[in-house]
């Protein structure tokens, strides 16, 4: 019992509780963990973002309706009542972010990592975000425009990352396996393939 | 209200820790937590998703910012459990003593003794309501956020306080988190993104920031 934390204590002790009570069912905690590790996550949103990269038509839609798009791919997880989705180019990069607690589109990106709801990065990206995408992997020139977006309300944001260079020949499906969920948030540029 | 939540643009955070990052759920006991807050939904203890942010923004502020998400998130949902009747705090103490705990263990949730009604449940899924009232900004327009200093949940962060932004889009009316957390109301209102320009907020060129506004919060700029 030693290696537990407080926390961890804490929240059995109180899961042991609501057992008791009813109000819990002790196969929950598998329900979410299946649901959130193999059902919903960052696969959803790499689909949507190879499918804006092969097909034009659709992209726009993406761009302009992304709350219909989502839908209409069914994805499950909630947190997208509305999802506006922001493109990245040579320009412009996007990085979102939950300044008040951790707000994120779960139905495409999954639950957030550790990182995102931390106070570093919580703090930081609206006030330093070359420096922080900087510590972070990513270095933008100074020509480049950056948009952070402070997911306040129910909207929920995510970013179209470009598509790296030598992947002309790929398929949409070998597409998506190339998109990360930090390129979606913001953090990360996919780097090109040799050609 | 103010507090340790509200952590944009404030100093001392250093690095970002990226490590563990692939890993949905690092213990057990964080899956437990995402559990109880269902069920603690689904018991009654809160009625909308205001509420429990606002019960987590009320934890603790040491426990806010040590003890990761999860643990803000089971400061909330004990809070309200608590708040509602449901459990007691010195309930889950002896259980958590019996488990090995000690009673100098910070705990994270500090229920109010006379604490918000909960409540009437939302008037349909999710935060998006019809609004009939015409809204008072365009996209284009300019306005200034308010310095609202209040002691209620609201979704207004300290940073763009007092600044001026430019509307980019409206996004019609939704419900109004400052009444809707306290039981007072879904009280829908018009929705705003706003953008700052890094230069207004800290006063240096290179980037913007867009932050969802609900009207209440803004007031027109002439010019």
């Amino acid at each position: 019992m030693a290696d537990e934390s407080p926390q961890e204590i804490r929240a059995e002790a109180l899961e042991s509780i609501l057992i008791e009570k009813g109000l819990l069912t002790a196969e929950a905690v598998d329900d979410v963990i299946t649901r959130y590790s193999e059902q919903v996550g960052p696969m959803n949103g790499a689909r949507l973002v190879a499918r804006a990269w092969v097909d034009p038509q659709f992209k726009k839609q993406l761009l302009t309706d992304a709350t219909s798009v989502v839908k209409s791919f069914g994805f499950e997880g909630g947190q997208v009542e509305k999802l506006v989705v922001v493109e990245n180019t040579n320009k412009v990069h996007n990085a979102v972010v939950c300044t008040l607690c951790s707000c994120y589109p779960w139905a495409v990106l999954g639950l957030p990592p550790k990182w995102y709801k931390d106070p570093a990065y919580r703090s930081r990206i609206v006030m330093e975000p070359r420096q922080l995408l900087s510590e972070m992997g990513v270095r933008l020139g100074h020509h480049v425009d950056i948009q952070v977006w402070d997911s306040s309300a129910e909207i929920r944001y995510m970013v179209l990352p470009m598509r790296p260079s030598g992947t002309q020949h790929l398929k949409e499906e070998q597409l998506a396996e190339l998109v990360t969920r930090d390129s979606m948030i913001g953090v990360e540029v996919l780097p090109g393939k040799p050609s | 209200m103010k507090g340790v939540h509200d952590l944009g643009g404030k100093p001392g955070f250093g690095r970002v820790d990226q490590s563990g990052a692939e890993t949905v759920f690092h213990d057990r006991w964080e899956a437990k937590v995402f559990a109880m807050v269902g069920a603690g939904s689904a018991a009654g203890a809160w009625s909308n998703t205001d509420r429990f942010r606002h019960a987590v923004e009320r934890i603790d502020p040491e426990a806010y910012l040590t003890q990761g998400y999860y643990g803000r998130w089971l400061g909330g949902v004990e809070t309200l459990l608590t708040e509602a009747g449901i459990v007691s705090q010195e309930e889950i103490t002896v259980r958590a003593i019996a488990r090995g705990a000690s009673r100098k263990d910070l705990v994270a949730a500090q229920p109010l003794s006379s604490p918000d009604p909960v409540g009437q449940p939302p008037s349909s899924i999710g935060s998006d309501r019809t609004i009939v009232r015409a809204p008072e900004f365009k996209v284009g327009d300019q306005v200034r956020s308010l310095v609202n200093a209040v002691s209620h949940h609201t979704r207004l962060p300290e940073y763009v306080m007092g600044k001026r932004g430019q509307i980019v889009m409206h996004h019609n009316g939704w419900v109004f988190p400052d009444t809707n957390a306290h039981g007072k109301g879904e009280n829908p209102k018009h929705l705003y993104t706003v953008k700052f320009s890094s230069e207004v907020l800290w006063g240096k060129p290179g980037f913007s920031v867009c932050v969802d506004l609900f009207e209440p919060y803004l007031e027109s700029v002439d010019g």
